[in-house]
């Protein structure tokens, strides 16, 4: 099987690697990350094996960029933004995009990377722990623990 | 907490909330950011081919180009996905719809089919040509606007005067119809011929060249 051309990858995968971006880093960082990103993986992609999980390899480099920029931001905490006090007018949440993003952002780091690479990524719990240099059951601890802070969060909001 | 109605919610709220963020998408910004990369890509010298369609009275038109110059004209009967497929196997994989390498070509196109135009000035990169497909290529871009020449007659300037169907095979192949005139090659017998556009899109080109 050859490659395919690069505009595939990026209609195919430009959508969740912008996700996980936007669960990692602000919304001008999760710009430029998907963009060092997309870059990054365009220069290398004749030499990727034709047998990839090109999901996997396009979120490890996202893991990557989304590191560098942490670092470059001096190990400051990602500023999150107060979550406005708006209901959806739909009963759900798609109109408050921004506001989930803002509570995902929220999450301890394990947890926003863990939730970010395994429901967001598609990665399995394995690469999740490699990227976050823990075991595989940390990895898997770690999304749960996300997941019940994100409903807590949802939950509230969604009460008020 | 404990009550069945909560849990009940609660669990709906799981679902909502992460696949809320599943699903959630920007189309707008995601091709903001396609269009980013495009510019970025060709700065870094990583965008081997780019590419474009236009609407043209003949259909529409896949244009794609390298570095060197425009590499690619497709009609949609050859089908624009399985082209794009095999630029990426036969010149570079690197391959992203950007626009502005094409604008040359976009500009030129609309003057030719506008009546406006009798020659393309435009850089080509033949690599998709070898071989004998290629010297019959040289031949057919020596036909000059609204003349015709016979698949025979280009075959024995081409150096291989028995290669009529050759000839004929090579016009098919072109991967640069329109820019390469393939389609002023007619038979003897002053009947069209085959065209990689169709025999409409072939009509509608020696008619257009006809009334200028």
């Amino acid at each position: 099987m050859t490659a395919q051309p690069f505009e595939h990858v990026v209609a195919d995968h430009g959508p969740a690697v912008l996700r996980v971006c936007r669960a990692l880093l602000s919304p001008v960082d999760a710009d430029d990350a998907w963009s060092e990103t997309f870059l990054s993986a365009l220069q290398a992609y004749p030499r990727l094996r034709p047998d990839s999980n090109v999901r996997a390899w396009l979120v490890t480099i996202a893991h990557r960029k989304a590191v560098d920029r942490h670092r470059a931001a001096g190990r400051q905490p990602v500023p999150t933004d107060r979550v406005p006090e708006r209901p959806s007018p739909l009963g759900v949440p798609e109109p408050v995009e921004e506001e989930l993003w803002a509570v995902v952002r929220a999450l301890p780091p394990k947890q926003r990377a863990a939730v970010a690479y395994r429901y967001l990524g598609d990665l399995p719990y394995r690469r999740v722990g490699e990227l976050l240099g823990t075991s595989e059951a940390a990895a898997r601890r770690s999304a749960a623990d996300g997941i019940a802070s994100l409903r807590a969060t949802y939950e509230r909001q969604g009460a008020s | 907490m404990t009550s069945e109605p909560t849990t009940t919610r609660i669990a709906d709220g799981t679902a909502d909330v992460v696949s809320a963020l599943a699903r959630s998408g920007d189309p707008q910004r995601l091709t903001a950011l396609h269009d980013r990369l495009a510019e970025q890509a060709d700065r870094a010298g990583a965008l081997d081919v780019a590419y474009r369609t236009i609407d043209s009275p003949v259909g529409e038109l896949l244009l794609a180009a390298t570095g060197r110059g425009l590499v690619r004209v497709a009609y949609v009967r050859e089908d624009h996905e399985q082209v794009l497929a095999t630029i990426a196997d036969q010149v570079s994989p690197r391959v992203l719809r950007a626009p502005a390498r094409l604008d040359p070509a976009a500009s030129e196109l609309d003057e030719y089919f506008a009546g406006r135009r009798r020659t393309f000035d435009l850089v080509l990169d033949m690599q998709l040509a070898r071989g004998f497909s290629r010297a019959v290529l040289d031949q057919l871009a020596r036909i000059g606007y609204g003349a015709t020449e016979s698949y025979a007659a280009i075959a024995t300037k081409a150096g291989r005067p028995a290669a009529v169907r050759a000839v004929g095979n090579a016009c098919a192949r072109n991967p640069l119809p329109l820019v390469v005139p393939c389609h002023r090659v007619v038979r003897s017998d002053g009947s069209l011929g085959g065209y990689a556009g169709g025999p409409d899109a072939k009509r509608a080109l020696l008619s257009l060249e006809a009334a200028g």
